[in-house]
């Protein structure tokens, strides 16, 4: 019985932070803001649902591979948001006039007026000799 | 492809990782699968090697348990914050992209924070400035220079719990001197 | 706990819809990776939730896949973006 009532909460848990992802990529007005909601939320949700799983089936030899399951989200998205957020940066698919501040944009544009050369390909424009080619 | 030969030593935790990989992914951690696993290991780390991983050669394991603690309140407060904003700011949220310089100039250090940080929800890395160690990030809902500056805190104190954990002595030296003049 | 099941259910195809949405509309195409980003992970969500309904683990696989397969598309999505001038 008490497994059923935290089993409950934790899958209506997980299954809300599907929702906020759903609501945050229609309702967020640029690119980036639907990032936030896409990808993180749903590092909780897998954690929720994962938790439930555990509780439901109750055997010990499962939680390492649960453990894994959310090690690897963890591992992965942080990539991908970042993979997906910089070339969104950099082909300008944001709303400027949304941001309150933007430092990179400065450093973008010191690193163009000091190397002209680089200056043409701005919207590729590293603020320093960077990581290379990731 | 030749390659500079990589001591046992720094491939290690690569090595016992996929060997607790093996275990999990078998749900059995008996010696057999452990054994076959590590041999497993030990080939998949010689056959398809990596560049090797620069560790500091420090983990303090007694940090880690209240970091991921601070971790995971951060992880339900942030979400549900993503969610509220959603909900009630929705198009007219203000934004910005705010550069935090972090202490440490390590590569893994930098790597670390970035991905703890990435992965509360509010704040994401666009961009990383390896030779001055600054994290650009992209974060929700900054009204004013003052929110931006609470982000920037926020990061370093993650950063410092790292450090705390396995940041490398030097950069822990540094880190116990400020603090001891303060 | 059926009730539960249904509740859930029902939130994630919400989910799942808005998403849609967002996959349709676009307006760029990083726009529809991060929407099709969420679709897998209800569908993953649901996967999950087929597991506790019926108390079995034979879907396990299928969410480690679906997972890998969403980072490996984003990442190569945003890598082509980034590269095409």
């Amino acid at each position: 019985m008490i497994n059923d009532v935290i089993v409950s909460i934790l899958l209506i848990g997980g299954a809300l932070m599907s929702l906020a992802a759903g609501i945050g990529l229609v309702r967020f007005p640029d690119l980036l803001s639907r990032m936030h909601a896409a990808t993180k939320p749903q590092v909780l949700g897998l954690l929720l649902f994962l938790l439930a799983l555990a509780v439901e089936t109750g055997s010990w030899a499962l939680v390492p591979l649960l453990v894994l399951c959310w090690i690897f989200q963890l591992l992965t998205s942080p990539v991908s948001a970042h993979m997906v957020g910089r070339a969104g940066y950099r082909t300008r698919h944001l709303r400027r006039d949304l941001l309150t501040l933007d430092e990179l944009d400065d450093v973008v544009a010191r690193a163009a007026a000091t190397d002209p050369g680089r200056a043409d390909r701005a919207g590729e424009t590293r603020p320093e000799a960077g990581d290379g080619p990731t | 492809m030749s390659r500079q030969h990589i001591p046992l030593v720094t491939e290690l935790p690569l090595v016992i990782w996929l060997v607790l990989v093996w275990g999990a992914l078998w749900q059995d951690f008996s010696p057999g699968t452990l054994v076959f696993g590590a041999v497993i290991a030990y080939a998949v780390v010689n056959f398809f090697y990596l560049p090797p991983l620069e560790l500091t050669g420090r983990f303090n394991v007694l940090w880690v348990i209240p970091f991921v603690g601070r971790f995971l309140y951060q992880l339900v407060i942030a979400s549900a914050e993503v969610f509220w904003l959603a909900l009630s700011k929705g198009p007219s949220l203000r934004s910005a992209v705010v550069a935090v310089p972090l202490r440490s100039s390590s590569d893994f250090l930098v790597t670390a924070t970035g991905h703890a940080i990435s992965l509360i929800p509010g704040s994401l890395v666009l961009e990383v400035d390896r030779s001055t160690s600054t994290l650009y990030l992209h974060c929700l809902h900054i009204d004013s220079e003052e929110d931006a500056e609470a982000i920037r805190r926020d990061v370093r104190a993650t950063e410092v719990w790292l450090i705390r954990i396995m940041g490398s002595r030097a950069d822990l030296r540094t880190l116990q001197t400020r603090e001891a003049r303060r | 706990m059926i009730a539960v099941v249904y509740v859930t259910g029902g939130i994630l195809s919400v989910a799942v819809l808005l998403a849609l949405y967002r996959a349709v509309r676009g307006p760029s195409i990083l726009d529809r990776v991060l929407a099709l980003d969420v679709v897998l992970a209800v569908i993953g969500a649901g996967l999950v939730l087929n597991m506790v309904l019926g108390r079995h683990l034979d879907n396990l696989v299928l969410l480690v896949a679906i997972s890998l397969i969403g980072f490996i598309g984003s990442v190569t999505v945003a890598r082509f973006v980034t590269d095409r001038k």
